[in-house]
């Protein structure tokens, strides 16, 4: 079935190909896919179909007449001629910039861009040297992106992976709905930061809006500063020896290192007062309404 | 974990929930027939002193100074089984038997991640299949 060619598949609609490829439409469901990892498995660090860049082909790329469309497609296809570093001049502000890079890469941002820039990337290290509207980082899977000055609200919307630096300040809603990954803030955070983070590390230098962590189910934010008020369901933690040795690395590796150093974090996590897995609860709480 | 009725058991041994694929400890997963929370540390970050080679090469490949992504890898276990959750596919991947499991859950994370990997730039893994079925040509 996967030997069909590519020149047929083109011409088939999408169920066809699906149907033709062998591939049933079962729901996923985070079940177990019964499926064994190879231990002889070939030893490769990239996708297969990823295209093969090298971080010392370096070429310009200046978004001055063109859509944000235009841009990322030319991204696309500098990775395809072997560029692995790339450098975005005249960005403007331009929203969505840098989306959907599935692949290791240098980006750097000569200026400031607008909202939802460089989300749902997978592997390449970005440098913005400018300011981030909304929702930088979006959905990043993996990868590292600095920002060098500040970022706007909901900064690292859903992060699922990968580290998400901003050297200044970040606004409201920081790493809402995070699933994983590393949010780091040198300066402060607004409110309602790390609003229903599911797992990943928030870490924020600086001090913390009201009601950090609230809904929060898991994951573990660390605070340098203060914190305005914690909220439903965020309590604090202690702080170990492993998680200042991670803090110590990870900051040092951005140059966010506070010259006091880490032991006056302070850890938040979720107390778990809030989980509710079972189908009895609404059973329950008819019976006491 | 600090607890109300409705939280679950601690995670008190490596091999908990190997020995014990159900996992039902306290009153209430035992009166529900779930367990309740994750089968492992999800919070747990890495030792980096117990990083395997093939992990260094892939943080150089990819020019990243540290684990990146893969700090939220760990072995987790699945109806009994050693398995590792693949985000791409929304499943488990069992762990094969002729893996010996390390007695510790940083060095057992190290090799999740690293089976992980290789399984996710292999030929073999679903996404290949999907992306040839719903890319845009």
């Amino acid at each position: 079935m996967a030997s069909v060619s590519d020149a047929v598949l083109k011409e088939m609609t999408q169920e066809e190909r699906v149907k033709a490829l062998g591939m049933t439409t079962d729901q996923l469901t985070g079940r177990s896919m019964y499926m064994e990892f190879d231990p002889d498995a070939t030893e490769r660090f990239a996708y297969p179909w990823a295209p093969d860049v090298d971080f010392n082909k370096r070429t310009e790329l200046d978004c001055d007449g063109m859509t944000a469309t235009e841009v990322n497609a030319n991204i696309r296809s500098l990775m395809d001629e072997g560029y692995g570093s790339i450098v975005i001049k005249n960005p403007r502000g331009m929203h969505s910039l840098g989306v959907g890079i599935l692949n290791k890469l240098n980006l750097i941002v000569e200026g400031s861009t607008g909202y939802f820039a460089v989300g749902l990337i997978d592997g390449p290290n970005v440098r913005i040297n400018g300011r981030v509207g909304w929702s930088c980082g979006e959905n990043m899977m993996s990868g590292t992106v600095m920002i060098e000055k500040n970022a706007g609200s909901t900064f690292g919307a859903a992060i699922r992976g990968g580290d998400l630096v901003c050297r200044g300040s970040v606004g409201s809603r920081t790493g809402i709905d995070m699933k994983g990954g590393t949010i780091i803030v040198g300066g402060d955070t607004g409110a309602l930061s790390g609003f229903m983070m599911q797992r990943g590390r928030m870490v924020v230098c600086g001090n913390a809006g009201k009601n950090l962590g609230d809904s929060m189910y898991d994951g573990t934010i660390y605070v340098g500063g203060e914190i305005k008020s914690c909220g439903v369901d965020a309590v604090e933690a202690e702080l170990t020896d492993l998680d200042k040795a991670w803090l110590t690395r990870k900051l040092t590796q951005y140059g966010l290192t506070p010259e006091k150093g880490v032991d006056h974090f302070t850890k938040i996590v979720a107390g778990k007062q809030l989980w509710n897995y079972d189908n009895l609860e609404p059973n329950e709480k008819k019976l006491i309404l | 974990m600090a607890g109300t009725q409705y939280l679950g058991s601690e995670i008190k041994d490596v091999n908990q929930f190997i020995n014990d694929a159900d996992g039902l400890e306290s009153e209430r997963e035992k009166e529900i027939g779930q367990h309740i929370g994750y089968r492992y540390d999800v919070n747990l970050v890495p030792d980096y002193d117990r990083i395997t080679p093939f992990l260094k090469d892939y943080m150089e490949f990819m020019g990243w100074d540290d684990l990146n992504w893969l700090e939220d890898i760990h072995m987790g276990y699945e109806e009994g089984s050693p398995a590792v959750f693949d985000r791409n596919i929304n499943g488990w991947v069992r762990i094969p038997d002729t893996i010996e499991l390390p007695d510790n859950q940083q060095d057992r994370d190290m090799i999740a991640r690293e089976l992980l990997l290789k399984f996710q730039m292999s030929d073999r893994h679903p996404l290949v299949m999907l992306r040839k079925a719903y890319k845009k040509f």
